[in-house]
């Protein structure tokens, strides 16, 4: 067991699949001689070589689209695009060419790759380096999505997701890099489309993703200490495959639901557990569910503006409280 | 600029460097590709084909001169106007017919549709509907040729309109700066989809201009002589093999229908169809292998046997089912299914 940042980890999740695989590549802009620009890929191109680690030209679609090329036949791309708003310029791999070649194939096109990414906002970037897009990901068929929020997670969920034979889109919280946690010893394996129960409680369910969940944790300890409200929070952690089991079943403990989204208000994944939840567990809850979004706005850049509009443990803890009339 | 367009004469003989079994296979790919597109064509006027259908009538020599230069395990990577691309790596009438008829017996049994042949038995990577989706793609395929040290091509054809999307200027630059085993070949066939090129592109020659940006030579040939689109094929295919890098090919050519099914082409000048039909590739080839004292009754033959060809798989798939409903949901993610969740 060791202490290792949220962003050491990635470069070690990734050493960790290229050793074991020698079809895995990585393949970005700034990744492999510069170790990349946030710093989360450094020493992969010394230990491993420039015919596995490759910087590219600035080219989104070039990137995906010669990842895609490798995944077809025979190779394990894990492919970076520096930062998750730059998936419009390349949302074509994404959208119409990762996820529908197997289908429209009727089987014969496999597409074993992973694309990680920058996401998420509080680095004061603005509206265009800034945004939570995973829920752009979440609504196309044949793909899989993760955001993994620890360190231990990031090494188990980016093994997992190099394994997988579908096309995977990791999402790597930028204000998470700096982040410190546990991390066992040897080789890390976890499986998508767990959720994890990260404190457990009685009296509601949060649900969070990435940096939500920190926040989700520290509201819960407020909450608890000041309120006596006893709160579970769980860490979605994959978005497609989508646990609901541990939703559901967390909710049928505490009666409440409550999701902490880091994108805008409309169509952000918490409205679709809203959704699962009201359809399946109805007579669960005691109280309507309550989604905890950043306002149906553009990212704003200075620090005090862009401090307001994300939901913070207080906002989380206030919202709490209020819903359940304490 | 390399424009390979001279004529054999009939004093090279048979054994010149292509030889007459190879003249032959050039020929009857032909043939299949402009009996196949005919009679898919005959078949929408039926109603029998459904959806879009992009034809290749007068563009057979681009892919019948890249195919019949391929070797097993080169990779060719489509557009929407793949159906001729397809039937030239040998994939079998019946199964593009099907899929355009939307049988059980098509390629992907209905779920591609004529704009997404795909063979992988055949070295077909897919046939892409998106303008450009695919240059990249190639890149890719060929990063794993060069990565693993295979020794396959990855060819990537494309329309003159998708010179001017980004994707192609991405993947020229992408395979020049890498050295990838990759073989651009643009078809120009003077029409982005209604408009003329011309209208649209800041220099004459689409692909061909752009190549110095990309480091690469100029290489602008005769597109309906079967013959010179082979001879080019085969020398960018030694290079690409020799590690010495991608090759862009423009090929000058013709599409004697619309762009697609719904467009009976009223935008093109009177009398331009007429001129380029004189320059049909099968007639140029038909002559061609007169020229080298192949018999008429062998092309008789040929030809016969491709029209029994088209008829039979033309049976077979108006005998076919239409494909059962449970495959709806299979394929979607590698397991078979298509569960997103618990």
């Amino acid at each position: 067991m060791a202490e290792m940042t949220y962003r050491d980890a990635v470069a070690r999740g990734i050493a960790q699949e290229m050793t074991r695989d020698p079809d895995v590549v990585f393949l970005g802009e700034d990744v492999a001689k510069a170790g990349g620009v946030f710093k989360a890929t450094v020493g992969l191109f010394e230990q491993f070589g420039p015919l596995r680690v490759r910087d590219t030209p600035i080219s989104e679609q070039a990137i995906l689209g010669a990842a895609m090329g490798a995944a077809m036949t025979g190779l394990k791309p894990i492919a970076e695009i520096m930062f998750s708003d730059f998936f419009a310029v390349c949302f074509d791999y994404i959208a119409n060419e990762f996820p529908k070649s197997r289908y429209m194939s009727n089987g014969q096109t496999k597409c074993p790759l992973v694309v990680r990414t920058g996401n998420g906002a509080g680095s004061r970037f603005g509206a265009q380096h800034s945004q939570s897009v995973e829920n752009w990901c979440m609504m196309i068929p044949g793909l899989k999505v993760v955001a993994p929020s620890t360190p231990r997670d990031v090494i188990g969920l980016m093994a997992a997701a190099v394994r997988d034979p579908d096309p995977v889109i990791f999402f790597e919280h930028k204000s998470l890099y700096p982040m410190k946690g546990e991390v066992p010893d040897g080789e890390i394996v976890d499986t998508l489309g767990s959720a994890k129960i990260v404190r457990p409680g009685k009296d509601a369910t949060i649900c969070a993703l990435a940096l939500m969940v920190p926040r989700a944790l520290a509201a819960a300890e407020t909450l608890k200490s000041e309120h006596g409200i006893d709160c579970e929070v769980v860490d979605v952690r994959s978005l497609v495959p989508l646990d609901t089991q541990t939703i559901l079943g967390s909710v049928a403990r505490t009666h409440r639901l409550f999701t902490v989204e880091e994108n805008p208000r409309l169509c952000g994944w918490g409205a679709e557990i809203v959704s699962i939840v009201a359809d399946e567990a109805f007579y669960e809850l005691d109280g309507p569910p309550v989604r905890i979004t950043t306002p149906h706005i553009p990212l704003p850049a200075a620090d005090i503006l862009e401090d307001i509009v994300l939901p913070t443990p207080q906002r989380i803890a206030e919202t709490v409280k209020r819903s359940l009339g304490s | 600029m390399a424009l390979q367009n001279e004529r054999p004469s009939g004093s090279a003989g048979l054994n010149d460097d292509i030889g007459e079994k190879k003249r032959l296979e050039l020929y009857r790919t032909q043939v299949v590709i402009r009996e196949a597109e005919q009679r898919a064509f005959d078949l929408f006027l039926q109603n029998l084909v459904k959806g879009t259908s992009h034809l290749s009538l007068g563009q057979e020599a681009v892919a019948a001169g890249f195919a019949c230069a391929m070797q097993k395990g080169d990779l060719s990577f489509c557009t929407y106007r793949g159906h001729a691309h397809t039937l030239a790596r040998g994939v079998s009438v019946e199964k593009v017919l099907g899929e355009l008829m939307q049988r059980d017996n098509g390629l992907m049994r209905g779920k591609g549709g004529s704009m997404h042949l795909t063979s992988e038995e055949h070295g077909v990577m897919g046939s892409y509907a998106i303008i450009g989706a695919h240059l990249p793609i190639a890149c890719g395929a060929a990063w794993r040729a060069q990565y693993k040290g295979d020794k396959d091509v990855s060819v990537c054809f494309f329309g003159d309109g998708t010179t001017n999307i980004g994707a192609f200027h991405e993947a020229l630059n992408f395979a020049a700066v890498w050295k990838l085993p990759v073989v651009f070949v643009c078809e120009n066939n003077l029409y982005m989809e209604y408009t003329p090129i011309g209208d649209v592109t800041a220099v004459k020659s689409p692909a061909g201009d752009r190549a110095a940006a990309y480091g690469l030579e100029k290489i602008v040939i005769d597109g309906n002589d079967a013959d010179v689109v082979y001879r080019a094929a085969r020398a960018a295919f030694e290079k690409a093999r020799a590690g010495n890098g991608p090759s862009l090919i423009e090929c000058l050519t013709y599409r004697h229908s619309g762009h697609s099914r719904a467009d009976p082409a009223k935008y093109r000048p009177e009398g331009e169809l007429e001129k380029w039909k004189l320059r049909d590739p099968i007639k140029i080839y038909k002559d061609r292998l007169k020229q080298f004292g192949v018999r008429p009754k062998a092309i008789d033959d040929i030809d016969a046997s491709v029209r029994q060809e088209v008829d039979d798989a033309t049976e077979a798939c108006k005998r076919a089912p239409m494909p059962p409903l449970d495959i709806l949901t299979t394929d979607v993610y590698a397991d078979g299914g298509w569960a997103w969740r618990n």
